[in-house]
């Protein structure tokens, strides 16, 4: 088990690298590269921007760049923000208890969701509760998340005013319902994208499971059907979908960033478009880096989890 | 499987003959009938410049659908050729292609694209282009999996004793066995082009204004949507029939037993 989790940390260290150079090459590769905004502003002089271009050192052969831009990044020196001026990590750590707190609210409605739903529409295969439940999944996986908050907004926020648009809170009020009221929305449109995709998952991998043999061995021992599907088959169906949730847990830093934008929720997804609009290049590029890592080694973690619960995995 | 097609065919079928079917000028403004909701004459409503919204509708269905259909086969030419390289030729170059692969898989594409559609401000071909290279990496995975199985049960090995050389072995022999999985990871491309295009376009970086697309439009309601709300309904209704006529064929084709 140690030396499966050692041998995946080894594997996920140069998926980092490659990782970050394909960010930085994009970033770089950029028609004017880092410094595309001065170069569009008449107020900018040629020759200022070739003191700018030395300064940031953006004269040296590219891999040197790379590197001290590396170097930098993983002694936590993310540069300043283009729009104020401030640390990007101070930028960044200001937004990320809104987007953990959405996040997690989220991830857990779906997992509430997913669990007690894939089972019962993996015994009920064909019947009525599955065909619904596989109608709505399907929706759910096909429906464009910023569409569907536009339309709660409409209903829910517009039209019968229980609830409101966006935000995290309603300046002044600071109690817990205005707070849980703000973030009933997105979490909705977030944790129906996630169960939707998980749900049809763990069914699929709970009909597998239950069409094996030891499933039928279990019960022509005399285990009631309880017992069999929630102790044997979930434990056997659980693994796959632990790698997805985690790794879709990974993506939601940024993931967010639609439901963040349509409800104006003050976190990581809301920064990256508040950065976007104002071509923040450091910001950008520190956030595309951070949710990239998150994904690595959230799949690391997905491994290590998998390999608790399936001890065959780790074998592998 | 029959009806998703019908629906996808019909959709094609108007995006094509849009100014048959279209009974407006998509970009006709009409400033004595803005704001109107819908009714016999303007189906979807019009909006703020008095254009009619069914209109859009359909020429901004041009738009989406060729966004989502070329970019999957960009996506898939790009996968089969990576993918297949790959399960191919093995050792050093399998590892190192499918690393990047990995690579890419772990940066978020709609982050990735909305970067590329500030910095190069993209026409709709080379938005295309775009999504599609974000998202040939599933199809590498599956055409690389199955040319290695493919390859460990002798089958590469038996044809070369024939006689075949590379290319035809990778063509005639290794392909068409690969061909099913294929189409399902294309079917899932274009559902994913389609929702990137719309999420690109509603944060104003896919495709520009005053040319419809149902992203676009979207964009365009969210300003209006206490006081015209019948804005966002049809843009989005027409993308969820889409994604979900695709998903639906696409697991008609999984299901399918190999032939």
């Amino acid at each position: 088990m140690i030396r499966f989790v050692a041998r995946r940390s080894l594997q996920a260290l140069p998926l980092l690298f490659i990782v970050s150079a394909l960010v930085f090459l994009l970033i770089h590769a950029a028609p004017g590269g880092p410094l595309a905004i001065y170069l569009s502003n008449p107020n900018v002089r040629p020759e200022d921007i070739e003191r700018l271009r030395r300064a940031l050192g953006l004269d040296r052969p590219l891999w040197l760049q790379y590197w001290n831009w590396l170097w930098a990044f993983v002694r936590g020196d993310w540069g300043y923000s283009f729009s104020d001026g401030r640390p990007v990590t101070a930028r960044i750590l200001e937004r990320t208890p809104a987007t953990i707190e959405l996040v997690s609210l989220s991830l857990a409605c779906a997992l509430v969701l997913t669990i007690p739903v894939g089972i019962v529409a993996a015994m009920r295969k064909g019947r009525w509760f599955d065909r619904i439940a596989t109608g709505l999944s399907m929706a759910g996986i096909s429906l464009p998340g910023f569409w569907f908050g536009l339309l709660l907004q409409i209903v829910f926020a517009a039209g019968l005013g229980w609830l409101p648009s966006s935000g995290r809170s309603t300046p002044g009020a600071d109690d817990a319902i205005d707070q849980l009221q703000h973030l009933l929305l997105p979490t909705i449109v977030l944790a129906t994208v996630l169960a939707s995709g998980w749900s049809r998952y763990l069914r699929g991998s709970m009909i597998d499971t239950l069409s094996m043999p030891f499933i039928a061995s279990a019960r022509a021992r005399g285990l009631p059907m309880r017992r069999v599907v929630l102790r044997h088959a979930l434990r056997n169906a659980l693994g796959p979908l632990v790698a997805i949730v985690t790794v879709d847990a990974a993506l939601l830093v940024s993931g967010a960033v639609v439901t963040e934008s349509v409800f104006a929720w003050p976190g990581l997804g809301s920064l990256f478009t508040e950065a976007l609009a104002r071509r923040d290049y450091t910001v950008l590029m520190a956030l595309l880096m951070l949710s990239a890592s998150a994904v690595v080694l959230f799949n690391l973690i997905a491994d290590a989890l998998q390999a608790l619960i399936d001890p065959r995995a780790a074998a592998a | 499987m029959r009806i998703p097609v019908l629906v996808l065919v019909v959709l094609i079928a108007c995006a094509t003959a849009a100014p048959l079917v279209a009974p407006y000028a998509p970009e006709g403004i009409d400033l004595a009938r803005r704001r109107e909701v819908p009714s016999a004459t303007h189906w979807f409503g019009t909006d703020e410049l008095g254009r009619d919204v069914f209109s859009r509708v359909i020429y901004g269905a041009r738009v989406s659908l060729a966004v989502g259909m070329l970019s999957a086969v960009v996506a898939g030419a790009c996968g089969v050729a990576i993918g297949g390289v790959a399960g191919y030729a093995g050792g050093a170059v399998d590892a190192a292609l499918m690393r990047i692969t990995d690579g890419m898989l772990a940066i978020p594409r709609l982050p990735l694209l909305m970067i590329a559609g500030v910095v190069l401000q993209p026409s709709v071909p080379l938005l295309i282009l775009l999504v599609g290279l974000v998202g040939w990496m599933e199809t590498a995975r599956v055409v690389r999996a199955e040319f290695r199985t493919l390859s460990s049960i002798g089958f590469v090995e038996g044809a070369r004793a024939a006689g075949a050389g590379h290319v035809r072995v990778l063509v005639r022999h290794l392909f068409p066995n690969a061909a099913q999985a294929v189409a399902v990871s294309l079917t899932l491309a274009v559902a994913r082009g389609v929702l990137l295009e719309s999420a690109l376009s509603f944060f104003g970086v896919g495709v520009r204004p005053p040319a419809a697309s149902w992203g676009n439009m979207l964009y365009q309601a969210q300003a209006a949507l206490s006081s015209e709300p019948w804005l966002a309904i049809a843009p989005g209704v027409f993308i969820l029939i889409t994604t979900v006529s695709v998903n639906l064929i696409g697991d008609r084709l999984a299901s399918r037993p190999a032939a």
